[in-house]
C-alpha cells in the first residue's frame, strides 16, 4: 500500500509495528506535497525541516514503546490555528509576517501524542467565504478537478486530504467550512458542537459560531481525532466541561432502530439532479442498514442564512478590530495615527474581509443594533429551539451539504449574495451550536464528490459517527481516490 | 435596500477602512442587496423570544487570582512593526 | 438669572487583586513596560479572556457597601472602538446588565445633616494601557504603548446627578474612596491612578427641572483638583450661556497649571460603541448564597464603627471619625482597648504621639514599630504611678526606636517616678534653703515663683517626681 494513501488507523499500526517510520512516512508525504502543490495549492507554508524534526522525535517515542494513536503521523492544519514559531496568515496579508508566540491548545494535544506538522493550509482569509478563493495566497483547487473550487474557508483542509498531502488536517467551522468542502472534495468533515473543543488560540472569526474540526479519509480516522482534541480548556471560557466518551469504542454498532430525521425544508426542488440522486440513494442505504426514517420539519430554515450574516459579521467586525498594525501585523506608512489605522486594514484585508467588516460594523450601529443584531439573536433562538423540537423525535437527521457540487472558480466570486445562499444546508447547524459530519456519498455526472451531512444532538458526536460509519461500511465512494 | 456612498463613508469611518471611490460605489451596491436580503427577518415575529448570546447554555465560566508567567517583554514585542525601548511605538498622538 | 449646578461622577477604582482580571498576569505597579503582558492581554489573534473570581467578589463588596442590589444575572459586553491603548480594539465592559444597581451613599455635609446620593450602577471593566507622549526618551516625535496595565480590573462606580456643589462632590469621593480602601479592594493611590474621577457638569436655572447639557471632564486625579475642575466648568458653562452661547456636550480636560478645563479635540468625534454582548464570556450568575456568604464577610463599615466606638467606647465624634480614618487606624487603636487600655486615653495616644511619629517617619499604621498592646503597658505605667505623663513621652521615643517593652525600657534607664513623700520632702527642703529669697517673695504673695520651685524640683529629681506629689508637698511647705 501507499504510504499516502494509508489512513491513520492504517500507518499508525504500520508505525507501531516499526514496518514503516514516521522518518519514512513524512518524507513521502513530503514529496507528494511537493509533486502535486503547483496544481492544488494547499498549503500557504510547508513546513519541511520542521516536520522532519518533528518525525524524528516521534520515531525516538515509538523506539521506547511509546505510539499513541497519532504519534508519528504527517498531519497538516489551517493556517487559522496559532503555531508557535511558525509563520501563521489566516490567509490575509494583514499576518503575512506575524509569528505567534504561542499554539492553539487543539494543535498543542495532537504535538502532544507527537503528530507531525506538514504545513499551514490555505483558506478563504479569516475563514470569510465558501471557495477558497478570497485567500491572498491564491485559490485552492479541487484535486478532482482542477477547474473547481474545493470549498471554503477550509479549502485547504480538504483538498489535502483529497490530494493525499496529509494523512488528515483540522480546519474550522462557522457556517460550514468544514463540512462543505470535505463535501466537495469526498472526504470526511466534521463540525463539533460548540464548546466541545477549545478556541483558544484558534484566530475569531464569529466567536459564538467558531467550532475546530477535523477532515480525514475515513469515518474511523474521523473519531481518532476527534478524540484527540476535544476537552474542557480552562483558557476558553466557552469550553464546556464534560467527558470526551471513546469515540471509536461505538463506530461499529449498526444504525438498526436508528431514527434518522429528513427536514423537508432541506429537500426543496430546485436542488441539483445529481444531489438528489445521491440522496436518495444514502437513504435507500440506511433503509437497507435497518434505520427508519422520520419527516420533520425545521419551520425557520428559510431565516438562518439571514441570521448568519447579521450575527457572524458583527462579531467578525468586532474580532477584527485588533488588526490595526500596532502590535503586529501589517503596518502601512502614514502620516498620523487615523491614517495609520486604515491604510494598514485597507491595504491588509481583502474585499471580502471588508465587506463583512462593514456589514458587521453596520448591524451593530446606534440605530440599527435592534432592527438587525438584536432580531438576528432572536431568529436564533427559534431556530434552535426547531432542532431542540425536532431532535424529540429523532436521533439523527439527515440532508444535503450543498445545493450544488462545486462551481467552477471564478463563477461566483462577483456575487457575494450568490455565494452566500450556498451554505444554506450547513449554516443552521452553528447557529444551533449542534454537531454535524459531511461523509462522500457519491458523485455528480462530471465526476465531482457529493456529501451527505448527518446532524446530531449537542454532543451527539458519538451517535453521527456510528451512522457514518454504517454508511461508510455499506458503500466505497470514500474509497475513489482523485487521479491528481 | 438602498446604501448610499454616505453611509458607505460613514460605516468604513466606524471600521477604519479606507475605500476607494469605485469601492465604495461597489460596496453600497453589494451591501444594499445584502441588507435587502437580511431584511426578511424583520417580518419573522419575535414576540417575547429571548435573544441567544451563547450557543451552549453554560454560565460562571472562572479563573482563581493566581499570578501565571507573563510571555516576557522579548516575545510580546516580537512581532511589532515598531518599538521604542519597550514601548511599542505609534505616530505622535495629541490628546 | 441664577444657576443650580448639576453633577454626576464616574469613579473608576482599580482592583487589588494580584492578576488581572481576565488574564494571569501580575497587576503589580511600576515595572517595564510591556513585561506583564500575555496573549490574552496584548490582544493577540486567537487569544481568549477568563474572568477573575476575585473581581467578581471585590464588586458584590462594593456593592453591598453602597447598597445595591447585586443583580443575579449579569453579562460582559464589548465596547468598541480604536486607541492605541486598547489592544483588542474594543474594551470588554458590562452594559446592559451590570453587577450592581441602584445603591447609595448618604453624605455628610458641613452643617452635620446627611444627604442621598443614588448610585445608578457598578460594573466590572477592564482597564486601557497607557499611552505616553514624545518627550520620554526614546520616542521623539513618536508615541509609546505600555500594555502592562491593560486588563487591570476596574470598578466603575456611576453616582446619579444628585451633587449640587463641588464641595458635596468632594465629600462623596472622599466617602466612597474610604470604603474602598477600607474594604481592601482598592490602595486609593490617586496619584498612581488607583482611584480615577470623572466628572459630569450641567448647569440649570434654579427652580428648573429641565437638566442642562452636560460637559465631561476626563481623569482628574486628586480631591483638590475635583474641586477645582467642577468649580471652574460651573462658572464657565453659567458665562457661556449668560453671553448667549449653548453648552456642547463634549468632553474636557482639566489643567492643573491654569486651573482650567479645555476640550479634548480628539474625541470630539461621537462614539458610536456599538455595544453587543462579549460572545468569549458565559453570563455570570449570582446566587443568593454567594450574595449572603459575601454579606457576613464584609468588615464593619467606617459609619458602623463610628458609632460604635461613641456608643461603647464613650469618645467623641470627632475622635470616631479621626480613629476610623483608616481600618489600619481603626484596628490599631481597638486592639490598644482590647489589650486593657484606656479607650479615652489610647484614642489620645494614637491621634497624638502615634499618629506624629508615624507622619514624620513616613511609616504605615500597619507597620508602626510600637504595638498596640505595647501602647496599653506604656499608659498602664501611667496609669498606676510608675511614671509620669511626662516621662511616659520619653519612654515612648524609646520604645518606637527600639522597639523595647516599656517597662524594660523604664527600669533600664531607672525612669521610675519617684511618689515617695519622704525623699521629695528631703529634695524640697534642700531648694528651699538654697533659694531663700524667692521662698520670701512667694510668702510675700508672689504666687509666680510657685512654678519656678517646682522646676527646680524636677530638675534635681531629674524628672522623675511625682509632679501630683511635689505640688502638694511643696504648696504645704512653701505657706509654711
Amino acid at each position: 500500500m501507499n504510504i499516502i494513501d494509508m489512513t491513520i488507523h492504517e500507518l499508525h499500526t504500520a508505525l507501531k509495528g516499526k514496518q514503516l517510520s514516521s522518518v519514512e512516512a513524512t518524507t513521502a508525504m513530503l514529496e507528494r506535497i511537493e509533486s502535486v502543490e503547483p496544481q492544488v495549492g494547499s498549503f500557504i507554508t510547508v513546513t519541511t525541516e520542521g516536520a522532519l524534526a518533528n518525525a524524528r522525535d516521534a520515531d525516538q517515542r515509538i523506539a521506547r514503546g511509546e505510539c499513541h494513536l497519532l504519534t508519528g503521523i504527517p498531519l497538516a492544519i489551517k493556517d487559522i490555528f496559532l503555531t508557535e514559531g511558525i509563520r501563521t496568515t489566516c490567509g490575509s496579508r494583514i499576518l503575512d509576517n506575524f509569528i505567534p508566540p504561542y499554539s492553539a491548545t487543539s494543535w498543542e494535544k495532537l504535538r502532544d501524542q507527537g503528530a507531525v506538522l506538514l504545513g499551514k493550509l490555505n483558506q478563504d482569509e479569516f475563514a470569510m467565504g465558501s471557495s477558497n478563493e478570497s485567500s491572498a495566497y491564491g485559490p485552492t483547487r479541487n484535486p478532482w478537478d482542477t477547474a473547481c473550487i474545493p470549498g471554503g474557508s477550509s479549502g485547504g483542509s480538504a483538498a489535502a486530504v483529497a490530494a493525499r498531502e496529509a494523512i488528515a488536517t483540522l480546519g474550522t467551522d462557522t457556517g460550514g467550512s468544514i463540512r462543505q468542502p470535505a463535501s466537495h472534495c469526498g472526504c470526511v468533515g466534521l463540525k463539533p458542537t460548540y464548546g466541545r473543543v477549545s478556541r483558544y488560540g484558534v484566530i475569531a472569526y464569529a466567536s459564538s459560531l467558531d467550532q475546530v474540526g477535523p477532515l480525514t479519509r475515513d469515518v474511523a480516522d474521523c473519531a481518532i481525532m476527534l478524540g484527540a482534541i476535544s476537552g474542557y480548556d480552562p483558557k476558553d471560557s466557552t469550553s464546556v466541561d464534560t467527558p470526551v466518551p471513546d469515540y471509536a469504542a461505538s463506530l461499529a454498532k449498526g444504525v438498526k432502530g436508528l431514527k434518522i430525521g429528513l427536514p423537508k425544508e432541506y429537500f426543496i426542488a430546485g436542488l441539483d439532479p445529481d444531489v438528489q440522486v445521491a440522496m436518495d440513494a444514502a437513504i435507500e442505504t440506511y433503509r437497507r442498514l435497518g434505520a427508519v426514517f422520520v419527516d420533520i420539519s425545521l419551520p425557520h430554515t428559510d431565516y438562518a442564512v439571514a441570521t448568519y450574516y447579521l450575527i457572524a459579521t458583527a462579531e467578525a467586525s468586532s474580532n477584527l478590530a485588533r488588526y490595526d498594525g500596532v502590535r503586529f501585523g501589517h503596518r502601512a506608512e502614514a502620516d498620523g495615527l487615523l491614517g495609520m489605522y486604515s491604510k494598514s486594514r485597507s491595504e491588509g484585508f481583502g474585499s471580502e474581509v471588508k465587506r463583512r467588516i462593514m456589514l458587521g460594523t453596520y448591524a451593530l450601529s446606534s440605530g440599527y443594533y435592534d432592527a438587525y443584531y438584536v432580531k438576528a439573536q432572536k431568529a436564533r433562538t427559534l431556530i434552535m429551539n426547531d432542532f431542540m423540537a425536532a431532535f424529540a423525535s429523532v436521533d439523527v437527521m439527515l440532508t444535503p451539504v450543498a445545493p450544488t457540487p462545486a462551481f467552477k472558480i471564478g463563477e461566483k466570486i462577483n456575487d457575494p449574495l450568490q455565494m452566500y445562499l450556498s451554505d444554506i444546508f450547513t449554516i443552521p447547524v452553528n447557529l444551533a451550536g449542534t454537531c454535524a459530519m459531511s461523509l462522500p456519498a457519491g458523485f455528480s455526472n462530471s465526476g465531482l464528490p457529493i456529501g451527505l451531512q448527518l446532524i446530531g444532538k449537542p454532543f451527539g458526536e458519538e451517535t453521527i459517527l456510528r451512522a457514518g460509519h454504517a454508511f461508510e461500511q455499506a458503500t466505497e465512494w470514500h474509497t475513489r481516490k482523485a487521479t491528481i | 435596500m438602498k446604501m448610499t456612498t454616505a453611509d458607505v463613508e460613514y460605516v468604513a469611518r466606524l471600521a477604519r477602512l479606507e475605500l476607494t471611490p469605485g469601492e465604495k460605489e461597489l460596496f453600497a451596491e453589494q451591501m444594499g442587496a445584502i441588507l435587502g436580503y437580511v431584511e426578511k427577518i424583520k417580518g419573522l415575529n419575535t414576540d417575547g423570544i429571548v435573544p441567544t448570546s451563547h450557543a451552549v447554555p453554560m454560565e460562571n465560566a472562572f479563573r482563581e487570582d493566581v499570578i501565571q508567567s507573563s510571555i516576557g517583554l522579548k516575545k510580546a514585542l516580537a512581532n511589532a512593526p515598531e518599538t521604542a525601548g519597550s514601548f511599542f511605538a505609534v505616530p505622535k498622538v495629541i490628546e | 438669572m441664577k444657576y443650580q449646578p448639576v453633577i454626576g461622577l464616574e469613579v473608576h477604582v482599580q482592583l487589588l487583586t494580584d492578576t488581572k482580571i481576565f488574564c494571569g498576569c501580575s497587576t503589580k505597579f511600576g515595572s517595564e513596560p510591556n513585561s506583564q503582558t500575555c496573549p490574552v492581554c496584548l490582544g493577540l489573534p486567537g487569544a481568549l479572556p477568563v474572568l477573575n473570581k476575585k473581581v467578581v467578589e471585590f464588586a458584590i463588596k462594593a456593592g453591598l457597601s453602597t447598597n445595591c442590589s447585586i443583580t443575579p444575572r449579569s453579562i460582559f459586553a464589548r465596547k468598541n472602538y480604536f486607541y492605541p491603548d486598547l489592544p483588542k480594539g474594543y474594551q470588554i465592559s458590562q452594559f446592559e446588565d451590570p453587577i450592581c444597581q441602584r445603591g447609595w451613599l448618604d453624605i455628610k455635609l458641613e452643617g452635620g445633616e446627611l444627604k442621598r446620593i443614588g448610585i445608578t450602577r457598578i460594573h466590572m471593566e477592564e482597564d486601557a494601557g497607557k499611552l505616553v507622549h514624545g518627550d520620554l526618551s526614546g520616542l521623539n516625535d513618536r508615541s509609546g504603548v505600555d500594555l502592562n496595565r491593560a486588563c487591570t480590573p476596574l470598578l466603575e462606580v456611576v453616582s446619579e446627578p444628585d451633587l449640587r456643589s463641588s464641595d458635596e462632590a468632594v465629600v462623596y469621593l472622599k466617602q466612597l474612596h474610604q470604603i474602598v480602601t477600607w474594604l481592601g479592594i482598592c490602595d486609593g493611590n490617586m496619584e498612581e491612578g488607583s482611584f480615577r474621577c470623572d466628572a459630569n457638569v450641567s448647569v440649570m436655572p434654579v427652580g428648573s427641572s429641565t437638566l442642562g447639557t452636560r460637559a465631561e471632564i476626563k481623569n482628574v486625579n486628586s480631591f483638590k483638583f475635583v474641586k477645582q475642575a467642577i468649580e471652574y466648568e460651573i462658572r464657565r458653562q453659567i458665562d457661556l450661556i449668560e453671553d448667549g452661547g449653548t453648552v456642547v456636550q463634549e468632553t474636557r480636560l482639566f489643567d492643573p497649571n491654569s486651573g482650567t478645563t479645555r476640550s479634548m479635540r480628539s474625541k470630539e468625534e461621537a462614539h458610536d460603541y456599538r455595544y453587543f454582548p462579549d460572545p468569549d464570556l458565559v453570563p455570570l450568575v449570582i446566587s443568593d448564597e454567594w450574595v449572603e456568604r459575601s454579606r457576613q464577610e464584609l468588615p464593619e463599615l467606617p459609619e458602623q464603627r463610628q458609632q460604635r466606638f461613641i456608643a461603647e467606647l464613650g469618645l467623641t465624634l470627632y475622635d470616631a471619625e479621626v480613629l476610623t480614618a483608616s481600618r489600619a487606624l481603626a484596628d490599631y487603636f481597638e486592639a490598644g482597648v482590647a489589650a486593657g487600655g484606656n479607650a479615652k486615653l489610647v484614642g489620645n495616644w494614637t491621634m497624638g504621639e502615634i499618629t506624629r511619629a508615624l507622619n514624620d517617619s513616613g511609616t504605615s499604621i500597619e507597620a508602626c514599630p510600637v504595638a498596640p498592646l505595647q501602647l496599653a503597658e506604656l499608659l498602664k505605667l501611667i496609669d498606676n504611678g510608675t511614671i509620669s505623663g511626662k516621662i511616659a513621652k520619653t519612654v515612648f521615643d524609646e520604645m518606637w526606636r527600639s522597639g523595647k517593652a516599656p517597662q524594660s525600657i523604664v527600669e533600664e534607664q531607672g525612669l521610675v517616678q519617684v511618689s515617695d513623700s519622704g525623699a521629695i520632702e528631703g529634695l524640697i527642703d534642700e531648694i528651699m534653703a538654697a533659694n531663700a529669697g524667692q521662698v520670701e517673695e512667694f510668702r510675700g504673695g508672689k504666687e509666680k515663683v510657685f512654678g519656678f520651685f517646682v522646676g527646680q524640683v524636677m530638675k534635681a529629681s531629674r524628672g522623675k517626681a511625682n509632679p501630683s506629689v511635689v505640688n502638694e508637698l511643696l504648696l504645704n511647705k512653701l505657706k509654711g
